[in-house]
């Protein structure tokens, strides 16, 4: 019942939002405040509940009868970590677009609580249907927020946002529908339902093909090369709080579905297919990191960097051992926060100064001392140092990727050092050397306010306690992870027995 | 009785209830002719087409849930026939009160352009109930003859902006009466093999030795059928034909002129699945597949909304075709029912979408610029909305009625296998999205300096809120006519 709760909640708080701007202006930005808290208090109630059957929490009532469609909604410790990050990142985001949203700002909270209504409706959805319902349902104001609020080519990267998702999201789609038929093929019902839907068996060819078919659904949200096109466009266009959510959250539908849906499915098949995926894992963390050294554009840059760690995240789950996948968890997570707040600061940067050229920046040290410490913290973060999440992160994921592939391993282990190399670049074309603003007008050049730090303190605790005390986070997301571990051993031990 | 023996049939009182929607329908446009004969009263002419159409519309939702009547020998008016009768007054009754507004400051007489809407309306409904060559004619042509009319209503207006209603006309004119040719010379062939006329006497066409002829003689068929659809390459008079009609009229040719026609399709494919012949599914394939790459790629060069929306409609006959093609292959009703919801959904969406442009557009002056739409979503919000709503239900996306009906499509053809043509249906769809977020994008904008005042219709605004709940509201929850659509599969 929590579940529909967190969803409904999200939807009502979003045409709140959108009809009290008539009231007051200022009042949207409380109002989402108000439900993103809530929020997140209703999911830290969740991590105190009792599992029953290993979910935390679950609901389920039909929906479409006629192909055996039905509301089910459930809750792990994995799902669970990611609608606290999301939650938390949506507040992160509520405060990024404080000030920097002012026209229409009704409208903007209403698509950015329902943008975060369809995430958490893609962390719960049991049910194969719905969560493509919702996969779907996402894009539509994730689409308004970059095509209104965003930067000088927002229709382009809106656009293309959209018709890469939706065109992936669409060939998923057929191929949950012919899962869903081989289920009626062999059971003689319809169903989507997730637990259904595991015990469906399939020729080699057939299931190698309906894996590909989440595989592209998911490879382009993550995003993984060559489907990572669209993210530069879409991240450098939006509003800082619309690339906070696409950064932070929305990548990680993509990692979550591979968890949950793309390797426990199709056992044989993503094992088949695993060294395919690591080699484009390790593709994307080196081609994209070094394509992020050329990049001048500030937001661009992290965007590709995104693209470069979430290869980390493709590499632990199809290394598919319990190292790498907690590997792949924390990734996400630390992840989630770093590229969240270097995504903060880039914005806080243009609106500011109105730039994102990062040759027309130098020497902020001198004018914004608050400002340049917070980035050193978070691109040092983000390189992978030991004592932060995303340390952990890398560090797991490669350890467990190590045993099942060494040499795509070793390869993409230089992506830790290709990322120290931009992220102390970044930091000194930005911070160090001469101050000129001869491109800008360096008077609105302000430090951070107590407001702004606070958000930026809050992502900082939380990259701290994931690196020095990661246990109270893979506590959470093991049991999910053996049970996924264990059941697809399962299927493959069947999938063996098959002709 | 067997369809080719009409000797012993007598007709009893008892057999009229299920013609009854039929009956109200003619008796609305006798009713609108004589009141036109006698005064010219606007407001009622408008009031009791309304009215009738509705009365009609209620008669087949009754009769819906009934015994199955037997068939007769030219209508089976079974619970298929009534819910597209249903879909259809439904439609029609949408069309006339999207049109009030439209035809409010018209130079010229108005009344009877309402009177054509109901006579074509009483040509589709036979379609919906067709079996038989001669019942499928009379119905087309009722159909077309009185749209010939409707397309050129407005000819003559002294008005300039109305010179290419009559264009159009005639266009329609000529290619309909060419592929009506088609028809009658395939059914001829098919009455000279079969010596029947009925749908079920298709199943003596030969399919072993021979089947050449009935190759030709279906494709002949087909091919008119085809025009009638907009399939691609038959396709040429559409977008011009969208574009120089009053909206209403483009309104009514595009939702109700193409679904009576696919009604008759779905059921002369299922009554007869014998005829899935390999050359004439592989024509069908074909101008599906060619239907949705050209519609969909031909919408991305037009700046005109009608011509955007009349090729996104070629596109959506060839999404409706995989469906029917796969009526050939699969026994199940999972095809049937896609066709229904489809055609459903593609009416909602398309009355809606044309509803807008109706709404904003006078006889005097045509809305259908793209940029006639610029900040409309700021100067209108709830109309702007609801135009968005239709556009993404025609993307397929999700929260409207459009993306259950595409879930459908995928469904059936998956059932059949058809993967080249779901290949085409993502391609497509992915094109698509390109042309109808444009108009998206549009409305988005800041409204232009000194933008002309829009006009306001009550009527035809109520109409378009009606479209987008229904729209939303089987978008989200679509069980109840899920249900009702697997209970009158043919």
């Amino acid at each position: 019942m929590i579940l529909t709760l967190l969803i409904a909640l999200l939807f009502i708080g979003g045409l709140l939002a959108w009809f009290s701007e008539r009231i007051n202006p200022a009042l949207p930005r409380w109002i989402a405040l108000a439900v993103l808290a809530i929020e997140l208090l209703l999911m830290l109630s969740l991590l105190s509940a009792t599992p029953e059957n290993g979910w935390l929490a679950a609901y389920n009532h039909a929906w479409l009868p006629r192909f055996g469609i039905s509301l089910q909604f459930a809750a792990d410790g994995f799902s669970l970590l990611l609608l606290l990050l999301t939650a938390f990142l949506g507040i992160v985001a509520v405060g990024s677009a404080w000030s920097e949203i002012t026209e229409r700002a009704g409208f903007f909270y209403f698509n950015l609580l329902w943008t975060l209504a369809g995430v958490v409706g893609i962390f719960t959805a049991l049910d194969l249907f719905l969560f493509f319902f919702f996969w779907e349902v996402m894009l539509i104001p994730m689409y308004f927020i970059i095509a209104i609020w965003g930067h000088e080519n927002k229709f382009y990267a809106a656009k293309k946002f959209f018709i890469f998702t939706q065109v992936s999201g669409l060939i998923m789609l057929v191929s949950i529908v012919v899962l869903a038929w081989f289920h009626y093929l062999q059971f003689g019902f319809f169903s989507f339902a997730y637990q259904d839907l595991l015990n469906v068996g399939m020729n080699r060819s057939m299931e190698m093909w309906v894996m590909l078919g989440f595989f592209i659904g998911f490879a382009t949200k993550l995003p993984s090369v060559p489907f990572h096109n669209w993210l530069p466009d879409a991240h450098s266009q939006a509003p800082s709080a619309g690339s906070i959510i696409l950064a932070g959250v929305l990548l990680k539908t993509g990692a979550y579905g591979l968890v949950r849906f793309a390797v426990p499915l199709f056992p044989n098949a993503a094992a088949e297919f695993a060294p395919f995926a690591m080699t484009l894992a390790a593709i994307s963390i080196l081609y994209c990191a070094k394509v992020a050294f050329a990049q001048s554009d500030i937001k661009r840059l992290i965007a590709y960097t995104s693209v470069s760690h979430m290869g980390f995240v493709t590499l632990g789950v199809y290394a598919w051992n319990e190292l790498a996948l907690q590997g792949a968890v924390m990734t996400m997570l630390a992840h989630g926060l770093s590229s969240a707040a270097l995504f903060m600061l880039a914005g806080a940067l243009q609106h500011r100064i109105h730039t994102r050229n990062m040759h027309e920046m130098g020497g902020f040290w001198g004018r914004v001392p608050r400002m340049s410490a917070v980035a050193l913290f978070f691109s040092i973060a983000a390189l992978g140092m030991p004592g932060l999440g995303n340390f952990i992160g890398e560090f797991l994921a490669l350890l467990g990727a190590f045993q099942a592939n060494q040499v795509l391993t070793i390869i993409s282990a230089f992506g830790l050092i290709f990322a120290s190399v931009y992220s102390l670049w970044v930091i000194q074309k930005i911070f160090h050397g001469k101050y000129s603003d001869s491109a800008f007008d360096g008077s609105r050049l302000l430090d951070l306010d107590n407001r702004e730090m606070a958000f930026y303190a809050a992502m900082m605790a939380g990259l701290v306690w994931m690196g020095v005390y990661p246990q109270s986070f893979l506590d959470l997301s093991a049991p999910t992870l053996q049970a996924l571990l264990e059941s697809q051993a399962g299927a493959a031990a069947v999938g063996a027995l098959q002709p | 009785m067997t369809p080719l023996d009409y000797a012993g049939y007598t007709m009893s009182a008892g057999d009229l209830i299920p013609l009854l929607p039929l009956l109200a329908v003619t008796a609305t446009s006798i009713w609108v002719m004589m009141a036109i004969g006698v005064k010219r009263n606007y407001p009622f002419v408008l009031g009791s087409t309304v009215a009738g159409l509705l009365l009609a519309a209620l008669l087949a939702k009754r009769l819906l849930t009934g015994p199955a009547p037997e068939a007769a020998p030219l209508l089976t008016m079974d619970a298929y026939a009534q819910f597209f009768t249903v879909l259809i007054c439904a439609a029609a009754v949408g069309v006339s009160l999207l049109s009030h507004n439209y035809w409010t400051e018209f130079d010229d007489q108005r009344e009877e352009f309402f009177l054509l809407l109901s006579l074509a309306t009483l040509g589709a409904v036979v379609l919906a109930g067709a079996n038989h060559f001669a019942s499928l004619l009379l119905g087309l042509e009722t159909l077309s003859m009185s749209l010939y009319g409707m397309l050129a209503y407005p000819a003559h207006s002294k008005r300039k902006a109305n010179s290419r209603a009559l264009e159009s006309a005639v266009k329609y004119l000529i290619l309909s009466a060419v592929s009506t040719a088609m028809i009658l010379f395939g059914a001829a062939l098919i009455y000279a093999e079969t010596g029947s006329l009925a749908f079920a006497g298709l199943g003596g066409l030969p399919a072993g030795p021979g089947v050449e002829y009935s190759v030709v003689a279906l494709l002949l068929v087909s091919a008119g059928v085809a025009f009638k659809l907009s399939l691609f390459p038959f396709h040429i008079w559409t977008p011009d034909v969208y574009d120089g009609a009053p909206a209403p009229a483009t309104a009514y040719l595009a939702t109700i002129g193409k679904i009576a026609v696919f009604i008759v399709l779905l059921r002369v494919v299922v009554e007869t699945r014998s005829l899935g012949i390999a050359p004439v599914v592989i024509v069908f394939s074909l101008l599906a597949l060619l239907s949705i790459i050209a519609g969909n790629l031909l919408a991305l060069l037009q700046d005109n909304i009608k011509r955007i929306l009349a090729y996104s409609s070629i596109a959506h006959m060839g999404y409706l075709l995989i469906a029917i093609i796969a009526a050939f292959y699969a026994e199940g009703p999972i095809s049937i029912e896609a066709v229904s919801f489809y055609l459903f959904a593609y009416v909602v969406m398309t009355l809606g979408a044309f509803g807008v442009v109706s709404l904003l557009s006078s006889d005097a002056l045509e809305r259908d610029c793209i940029s006639d739409y610029q900040g409309l979503f700021w100067r209108r919000p709830w109309l702007a909305a609801a135009f968005t709503g239709m556009l993404l239900s025609l993307a397929g996306i999700p929260l409207t009625a459009g993306f259950i009906g595409k879930f459908y499509l995928v469904l059936a053809g998956v059932e059949s296998g058809l993967w080249l043509l779901l290949a085409a249906l993502v391609v497509g769809s992915g094109i698509g999205l390109y042309y109808y977020l444009r108009i998206v994008y549009r409305m988005l904008l800041p409204e232009p300096e000194g933008a002309p005042q829009l006009r306001q219709g009550t009527a035809g605004f109520s109409i378009v809120l009606v479209l987008f709940v229904l729209l939303v509201l089987f978008g989200v929850y679509p069980a109840s006519l899920m249900s009702l659509i697997e209970s009158i599969a043919l």
